[in-house]
């Protein structure tokens, strides 16, 4: 089963595209469920439908959205570029950015329920024993949610891998820069021909071995941390 | 080094509301469940903000409402045993018990980790993880995790609660040793046995107030508080300490009610026991009685009768420089007509250590 060089670029380029936007998306989304699973006031709700609002809009009106705010002319993206010199349209840091906002629901889920399931009792005798908050966090809460958050950042991986829409309408279908695997598959099957459709296959086997390989390491990990903080 | 603590806060339908200065040593807090006894180590903690109050220790202030004025958790230095243990579940024996000792400041006195490990009887423990440890094992880690944090103050929720008697006698004897470490212990107990054995100070406490505040001897000879511990456990505390045992096996204590005898007491001379007279336990007889069975029978003075509902009365009697209760018939005092200042003979029907009682009865 060999990969044409595209192939190949596009599947290196989707595994790039799902680790940044994972990377990036966990801390904030530690931050997010954190606040989601202990904070409290009016703005909670609204935080939890803006964060689970691409959960349930279509793609492509998520993409539409990115590109009026993240887009070169948009008031974020024309920001990020003047301060930074981040550029999201048609490069790969948008096809990130678009895989991340599409996982971090599922990230933020996972994590938050974990969080729901430690035991506050247990940061509070920390704090009886002299940790600051911060310290209670780094050194009781998040051991304890661990596998939560190896849970979130996998399935946000897996969607980042399988993300078509809101990828496609903001940075749009760019050998090399934003043609992701499902982007490429979109591809081959425009173009009539066994050969295409070959590919087209060849593709979408590599999907489907590339999410098995994800959902595997998850279960993995999580059960091996879980097992180390259960004391097993 | 004192602990002064002045609480108000809504506790249910009613009211925690209380004032009282702990001296050095164990300071139980007695009362039934939901007398509010946890919500006040909780803000001595820091882990609960009364509506108004002062909290202070040796005298640095932890809390002072009227000035906004309350420091967090971590900035008290208590070191807080609680009933559930509350280890942590991802860390390992050693790495419990050294948890706090990096966030204590750097000038903080204390045990060093040999010495607690060793105390505690941890060595075999320290690779273990919480959930591998049974209940006497995890109270034990606790204990030693508080302790190792440095703390000015020792706050114990009923460390024994969720434990069998075998589980209790065996750290016991590490809870007698805390009040001689010379820093304030305040331990929350509904068990009379426990703070008999323990405390140095009792506080009493009722429905969110507190009812009586006293060393544990004074308090355990109160007629007036008799009735809170319950008719099978008030009677008095008496320190005694072992003269000499005879051939026949009987010990001879001396106690500031006179010379008592104990059967089944190996101890060498000099020891220092805690003796516990159950009120039922006490006779009274207004002449010396002749040719009974009872060997401990002492003359005193009556000195309070308090009556109680039921047909029931208690009474406080002196002996030499200490005090025993007895539990009698309203009857019983207007046929031998008992009242303050009238001589008596008390007949102690049995003794008790303090340490047995409690490992017996649990």
């Amino acid at each position: 089963m060999g990969l044409t060089p595209e192939e190949l670029t596009a599947l290196l380029l989707s595994l790039k595209v799902g680790a940044v936007a994972v990377v990036c998306a966990l801390p904030p989304g530690v931050a997010v469920a954190l606040w989601l699973a202990r904070g409290r006031g009016p703005l909670r709700g609204a935080v939890n439908l803006l964060v689970h609002l691409p959960l349930i809009l279509p793609p492509v009106v998520t993409g539409y959205f990115l590109l009026l705010a993240f887009g070169r002319k948009g008031p974020v993206g024309a920001f990020l570029e003047e301060t930074f010199g981040l550029v999201f349209a048609f490069r790969w840091t948008g096809a990130a950015l678009a895989a991340g906002v599409m996982g971090f629901p599922l990230m933020v889920r996972a994590i938050r329920l974990a969080i729901e399931a430690v035991d506050p009792r247990l940061e509070e005798a920390a704090r009886t024993l002299g940790a600051r908050p911060l310290a209670v966090f780094a050194t009781v809460t998040l051991p304890l949610i661990a596998p939560g958050v190896i849970a979130g950042a996998i399935l946000a991986f897996a969607k980042a891998m399988g993300e078509f829409g809101a990828t496609i309408t903001f940075v749009s279908n760019i050998p090399g820069q934003t043609q992701t695997l499902p982007s490429a598959i979109y591809t081959a099957l425009q173009v009539p021909g066994p050969e295409a459709s070959a590919a087209a296959a060849r593709l979408a086997l590599i999907s489907v071995a590339v999410a098995t390989g994800a959902l595997l390491a998850s279960e993995f990990i999580a059960r091996r941390v879980a097992a180390r903080i259960r004391g097993a | 080094m004192m602990l002064e603590v002045a609480l108000s806060h809504p506790l249910g339908a009613l009211r925690l509301d209380l004032r009282f200065a702990a001296p050095p040593g164990v300071t139980a807090l007695f009362g039934p469940s939901g007398a509010g006894k946890t919500s006040v180590i909780n803000a001595v903690a820091g882990l609960l903000r009364p509506e108004t109050g002062r909290i202070a220790c040796a005298g640095e202030v932890l809390l002072d409402t009227a000035r906004g004025l309350c420091l967090p958790p971590e900035a008290r230095r208590v070191g807080y045993v609680f009933q559930d243990a509350r280890l942590f579940p991802h860390l390992d024996v050693r790495a419990n018990l050294t948890y706090g000792a990096r966030f204590a400041p750097r000038g903080a006195t204390g045990p060093g980790f040999d010495q607690i490990v060793a105390l505690l009887g941890l060595e075999a423990l320290l690779a273990r993880r919480p959930a591998a440890l049974s209940g006497g094992e995890k109270a034990r880690v606790a204990i030693g995790r508080a302790l190792l944090s440095k703390p000015r103050i020792l706050l114990l929720d009923e460390p024994l609660a969720a434990l069998d008697a075998p589980r209790r006698a065996e750290i016991l004897p590490f809870l007698e040793r805390l009040g001689e470490a010379g820093l304030p212990v305040l331990y929350v107990s509904h068990s009379a046995a426990e703070v008999a054995r323990l405390a140095q100070t009792v506080l009493i406490m009722a429905e969110g107030r507190a009812r009586a505040i006293g060393p544990t001897a004074e308090v355990f000879a109160d007629p007036g508080l008799a009735g809170l511990f319950g008719a099978d456990q008030a009677g008095a505390v008496l320190p005694a300490r072992v003269a000499e045992t005879a051939p026949d096996g009987l010990t001879r204590l001396e106690t500031e009610a006179g010379p008592l005898f104990i059967a089944d007491l190996a101890a060498p001379p000099g020891t220092e026991v805690r003796l516990r007279i159950h009120a039922s336990d006490v006779m009274i007889a207004r002449t010396r009685p002749e040719q009974i069975s009872a060997l401990n029978i002492l003359p005193g003075v009556i000195e309070r009768i308090e009556a109680e509902p039921g047909g029931r009365a208690w009474a406080q009697i002196r002996l030499g420089q200490s005090a025993i209760l007895a539990r009698l018939t309203q009857r019983s005092v207007a046929a031998l007509g008992l009242a303050p200042g009238v001589a008596c003979h008390a007949i102690l029907k049995s003794v008790v250590l303090a340490r047995d009682e409690l490992s017996l009865r649990a």
